[in-house]
């Protein structure tokens, strides 16, 4: 496989270090231990910081800024950050009102923020995010993945604590829209990671793997290729079987890209959905078509529905401005 | 015990998992998600440089410095779980002692002890545990016995290996590997099978230094 790469081992801190000066005015990188906060440090608010392993960009960093994350802790490729980012990330942009980690439901990331809320000398709180349905929830108690529908949840949580709400209030919207969301994406082709370069998985020209993780972590099943409105069939009635919308409830439609999937695919893939969803007699009155929580190279797709209520679209509507995300403002 | 003892442990873990690259890659691209042999790596490459600055410490001083080290290289899973580990072996030594192999069965005890608290999870869920639990019991049982100290290293070792096999026929309920269900049944788990390689190459070494 062919990537862009110097030495392996400076492949991420060179990409952060990109990405913090084509956004030098949202921005602010730290290396040693690493993080990125935002240029100007907000004040009287809730500390939003979230972080994962890399590889899943813009996940987490392209959400830092106004109406979004305070910091954000990238982690090596798949690999979840450590305590010590998050200690010095808390630092940097706790202003008295606390610090709210959003986390995606990973053994390693619960570990290493639990270890870090332990360690913190603030006050702090946690959302786990959990959106994924592909692997069910009953029987694991590692319970399910987080994924694509962590930007809902941190784009509305960042609303409210912009709006200068407490801890507790921001982690009851965060647990509410993680709640309200559902995701199930599907792969066409593996990632690799650079370190590690070959093919996380094999997978035939023909076939898909339904239910994939943004890993490249197996799903439900293999199986052999389908029409596109097929595919977007099994994943949306996932979802709905999972969410049970009320008929003629409002939702927010999204389509995540996995990095090595057009945009001419994706909203294709809105098309098919947005039309099924329409057949299920729910409203499509909110959408986002793009590359927001990738997986490397892997090409593929995964449908994230919100069943949204009046709270939770004021909190998407919101101006934000960040590298990834900007309307409002 | 001289510090001395756990830096050449170390080195010859090292030596071990980076022999077992393609193994340990291969099972944790079946089941989990490629990146473990990468972090072990980093981990113990970052350990065996910390050698010199290790060896005037006390055992349990170097216990400790090695257990926060490893929590900010590491990450991932195995990251909190090994500094865990380290961290709570140190602080029994500091209690408890560090002489004899009663002393170093109960510090690896605790160490066992907190990777089950920081990981939730037990015997059976298809991780490292399945390895370093009955290793544990088998360490202080043969202890307490004052068995020889080939009787005891061939005793672990079997453990290991039995504890790493155990998990081929397991569903995963903790780690990464848990989000496939059944669909895990038939493959040895990534952790288990490189903690039964470091438990062997730590018997190997000592085996060898008995000689």
């Amino acid at each position: 496989m062919k990537i862009f790469v110097n030495d392996v081992d400076n492949l991420l801190t060179e990409s952060l270090s990109g990405f913090a000066a084509a956004h030098h005015d949202l921005v602010s990188l730290q290396l040693d231990p690493h993080y990125l906060t935002r240029a100007q440090k907000a004040v009287n608010k809730v500390a939003l910081i979230s972080g994962g392993g890399s590889g899943h960009e813009p996940l987490h960093t392209g959400f830092i800024g106004h109406g979004m994350l305070d910091a954000a802790c990238p982690g090596h490729v798949f690999t979840s950050p450590t305590p010590d980012q998050m200690l010095a990330a808390a630092e940097a942009v706790e202003s008295g009102k606390g610090v709210l980690f959003i986390v995606k439901n990973y053994a390693g990331d619960v570990m290493n923020f639990e270890m870090a809320a332990e360690m913190l000398p603030f006050e702090s709180a946690t959302i786990l995010t959990s959106d994924d349905v592909a692997v069910e929830n009953s029987t694991w108690t590692t319970g399910r993945r987080g994924v694509a529908g962590t930007v809902i949840v941190e784009k509305c949580v960042g609303s409210l604590a912009e709006a200068g709400a407490d801890l507790a209030a921001c982690k009851a919207l965060g647990d509410k829209v993680n709640r309200s969301t559902a995701s199930m994406g599907v792969a066409l082709s593996s990632c690799t990671v650079p370190a590690a370069g070959r093919p996380t998985f094999d997978i035939g020209d023909s076939e898909l793997e339904m239910g994939v993780g943004i890993h490249g972590e197996p799903g439900r099943r293999r199986e052999a290729m389908r029409t596109a409105d097929e595919i977007v069939a099994d994943l949306v009635n996932a979802i709905l079987q999972d969410l049970k919308p009320a008929a003629g409830s409002e939702v927010l439609l999204m389509i995540n890209g996995f990095g090595a999937t057009p945009s001419m695919q994706l909203y294709l893939l809105y098309h098919s959905a947005a039309k099924l969803l329409t057949a299920h007699g729910l409203s499509v009155v909110r959408s986002l078509v793009g590359n927001y929580t990738t997986a490397l190279d892997m090409a593929g797709a995964s449908v994230t529905v919100c069943v949204l209520d009046e709270e939770i679209k004021q909190h998407w509507d919101s101006p934000v401005h960040t590298a990834a995300l900007r309307w409002g403002c | 015990m001289k510090t001395a003892l756990i830096t050449d442990a170390i080195d010859a873990v090292h030596a071990a998992i980076l022999a077992h690259e393609s193994e340990i890659e291969s099972l944790d691209r079946a089941i989990g998600d490629g990146d473990h042999f990468v972090n072990l790596k980093r981990g113990l490459s970052t350990l065996s440089a910390m050698r010199e600055e290790l060896l005037p410490l006390a055992p349990d001083f170097a216990l400790q410095k090695m257990g926060m080290k490893l929590l900010s290289t590491i990450g991932g899973a195995s990251g909190p779980l090994f500094a865990s580990f380290f961290m709570a072996m140190a602080a029994s030594m500091k209690t408890q002692g560090d002489d004899g192999n009663a002393a170093v069965a109960t510090a690896f005890a605790a160490g066992v002890e907190s990777i089950k608290q920081r990981g939730k999870a037990g015997l059976g869920e298809k991780t490292m545990l399945d390895v370093l639990i009955p290793v544990a019991d088998v360490f202080s049982r043969k202890t307490a016995e004052h068995a020889a100290m080939p009787e005891l290293l061939a005793a672990i070792e079997a453990s290991a290996e039995a504890g790493m096999l155990s998990t081929r026929d397991l569903v995963a309920t903790k780690g990464r590997a848990a989000f496939l269900g059944e669909r895990a049944i038939g493959h040895i788990d990534a952790g288990a099978k490189s903690t039964q390689v470091m438990i062997s190459a730590v018997c190997r070494m000592l085996e060898q230094s008995q000689k």
